[in-house]
């Protein structure tokens, strides 16, 4: 097993292991993601599941250390970049690491570009940061980036700015920038939601794209299960901070365990097939300050909860062939002492 | 009067709302913005008539209209055989009690100092003089029907979560038992696991209280689910209008086939290959001659340049607005 493990840290650019993380919220520390492990291997899709407040973009945010200093922290646990904890680094080899091996694109396109510098200004930022190269290079470079992602006339976008641009040229940016020094891994947190549906078919087209022509691990961080089906090899599901299921894409739709994955996928209406009803999941989404974190988050909502899901907290546990589970329906995912110790 | 399935609640003649663009020194009009531009459309008696279409194409303004929550620049509103385009006053205050409106954002639209109780029981004692403590049992009762407890009448919005809030904006708009419920993107602010939560919600009220639904919304899975027919929007005009089976098995207008494979299935053995569409919406203050599409048409012929396609039956129930057909 152990030397698995350390095969495992070799050949994959990204492994996050017991990594927990958290805010400080009047004083109290409360973890928004705990015992999360991620590995991804080059070349990759690794899609993170799950609805709002299920700790995905803070899992993003800790991996870049882009979490709020004021009250933000990450607690335990390490982030393995290229076998480099990223956790250890100071703000100046992280910034050396951000935009160069690690490229990132988020959420809104609108706010994260600055509204007073040109499109040109902003991209040549990204290469003048992490490049000995002139200024004249660095608009050449610039403009064939932009000319990469899609934009056409590049030549004058470069000195337009954002304001002049539609949502979804702005996210081509936002991917100009994030590709503009060949990262290793890419992380989109949510990058297509704030766009209509035939602009996000441009995008997810131009992510795939790019990817297979340089090879490059994507993380991609979606609540749209559609999405995640076009895009990933492999599927991680959150709820509650914690990742609940673990496989390849097919395992995950066509044979999924946790009774959460199983409702959600019941529950999207779909546009191929017609359904009577949609089965439902009760309750809601527990916020950060309202996990029960005794035994499974999920019990209150759970159809198929038992009395002892309130006590034991199971554990994230392999069924075989790579499909992880964390649920007590499953023998392997009661907590041994293996797992108690496994830190 | 009972009304049967084919009677017509709702009826819409080219209808056009266009925001006048102003500039200079004295605000002179300088050009429209075509938010909705030549519209028709007809609903029955408890049905659901879905409206789909990418932000900026027009369809909550069409919502908007046909509330008569602003004044339309052309066309007519029948609403219960009754032409509503120009009341005014007391008969229009008359009228909205038959037609209510769930809004988008949960957050936003209940006011954040009252209690649940008064703002379930406003539009009641808007249009009764009711005093609320009158009202508490009937409210109690909405609550109930809508999935909260009684005991939410004492709280206030900020302590439910957002499918809470919106059945609560539900409640409201229930209230004075409307004929016609327009929901303007309803689901979309909400969680997945808790979108099907208010659908389910939506589907049991209509029958129970023979609603009509004017579904409004982006995500064609979701309009799918919940609407009997559906017009596709582009820009103001909609394209295409039909019974949802047939538009998803046999979309017409190359602007709903290219929507349709826009969206991604949640089935890894669906991956497709997909029509991608080039280039962005035009801007409704300048959209293209003839169809407004062609730009962005595979299909365009010389005549969508110029002449702007009407809608057509091509098809029993079948309405496209295409040259090719």
């Amino acid at each position: 097993m152990a030397g698995r493990e350390f095969f495992n840290t070799e050949t994959s650019i990204l492994n996050t292991k017991n990594l927990q993380a958290g805010f400080f919220i009047g004083g109290k520390f409360y973890p928004a993601i705990e015992d999360i492990n991620i590995e991804i291997k080059p070349g990759k899709v690794v899609c993170v599941v799950g609805e709002s407040g299920s700790g995905k973009s803070v899992t993003a945010l800790s991996i870049m250390s882009l979490l709020p200093k004021e009250n933000g922290s990450i607690q335990e646990g390490e982030i393995l970049f290229e076998g480099r904890n990223l956790v250890d680094l100071s703000q100046d080899d992280m910034n050396e690491i951000r935009g160069k091996d690690i490229g990132m694109i988020f959420q809104e396109p609108m706010t994260s570009l600055n509204p007073v510098f040109t499109i040109g200004f902003q991209v040549q930022e990204v290469l003048l940061n992490h490049l000995s190269i002139s200024k004249s290079e660095a608009r050449e470079r610039s403009i064939q980036l932009l000319r990469q992602v899609g934009i056409s006339r590049p030549e004058e976008i470069v000195d337009e700015y954002p304001h002049q641009l539609s949502g979804g040229m702005r996210q081509r940016v936002m991917i100009a920038m994030a590709i503009a020094n060949n990262p290793k891994l890419l992380i989109a947190d949510e990058p297509t939601t704030a766009l209509d549906v035939t602009i996000q078919a441009q995008i997810l087209e131009l992510i795939k794209e790019i990817q297979k022509k340089m090879n490059m691990a994507v993380m991609l961080i979606t609540h749209d299960l559609g999405v995640v089906a076009e895009m990933a090899d492999e599927i991680i599901v959150m709820y509650a901070g914690q990742i609940v299921e673990q496989s390849d894409t097919y395992s995950i739709f066509y044979n999924p365990k946790h009774p959460y994955l199983k409702l959600l996928l019941q529950s999207i209406p779909r546009l191929d097939e017609n359904r009577e009803r949609l089965d439902s999941i009760k309750g809601i989404v527990p916020s950060l300050t309202n996990i029960d974190r005794t035994g499974c988050r999920f019990t209150d909502r759970c159809p198929e909860a038992k009395d002892e899901c309130r006590q034991i907290s199971p554990q994230l546990a392999e069924l075989g062939g790579g499909h992880k589970v964390r649920c007590l329906l499953y023998k392997e995912s009661y907590p041994t002492e293996k797992a108690v110790t496994n830190r | 009067m009972r009304q049967t399935k084919d009677d017509i609640l709702l009826e819409i003649n080219n209808l056009k709302m266009y925001y006048p663009i102003r500039a200079g020194f004295f605000q002179r009009k300088v050009g429209d913005v075509k938010a909705v531009d030549d519209i028709s459309l007809q609903l029955k008696y408890g049905e659901t008539l879905g409206l789909v279409g990418e932000s900026g194409c027009g369809k909550s303004s069409a919502g908007k209209t046909i509330l008569r929550l602003q004044n339309p620049t052309e066309g007519e509103i029948i609403f219960q055989g009754k032409d509503i385009t120009k009341v005014k006053g007391n008969e229009l205050r008359q009228i909205r009690r038959e037609m209510q409106m769930v809004f988008q954002d949960p957050y936003a639209s209940l006011n954040p100092k009252m209690m649940v109780g008064d703002i379930i029981s406003e539009p009641i004692r808007n249009y009764t003089g009711q005093k609320s403590k009158d009202l508490k049992d009937e409210v109690m009762e909405l609550l109930e029907k809508v999935g909260l407890t009684s005991d939410t009448y004492y709280k206030y919005p900020h302590e439910f979560s957002g499918g809470q809030r919106q059945r609560v904006g539900i409640a409201r708009a229930l209230a004075l038992r409307p004929k016609l419920i327009i929901a303007d993107e309803p689901v979309s602010a909400l969680d997945v696991s808790v979108q099907s939560q208010v659908l389910n919600l939506l589907e049991d009220l209509q029958e129970e209280f023979n609603l009509t639904y004017l579904f409004i919304a982006h995500n064609l899975s979701v309009v799918k689910h919940v609407s009997d027919r559906i017009g596709v929007m582009y820009l103001g005009r909609i394209v295409e209008l039909t019974d949802k089976n047939s538009l998803y098995e046999e979309p017409l207008h190359p602007y709903t086939q290219a929507l349709l494979s826009a969206i991604p299935i949640p089935d890894p053995k669906k991956r497709k290959e997909r029509i991608v569409l080039e280039g962005d919406v035009p801007s409704p203050a300048n959209p293209p001659l003839g169809c407004a599409f062609h730009p962005r048409c595979k299909h365009a012929l010389p005549e969508c340049k110029e002449v702007r396609p009407l809608m057509k039956e091509v098809k029993p129930g079948h309405q496209v607005a295409c040259h090719l057909y």
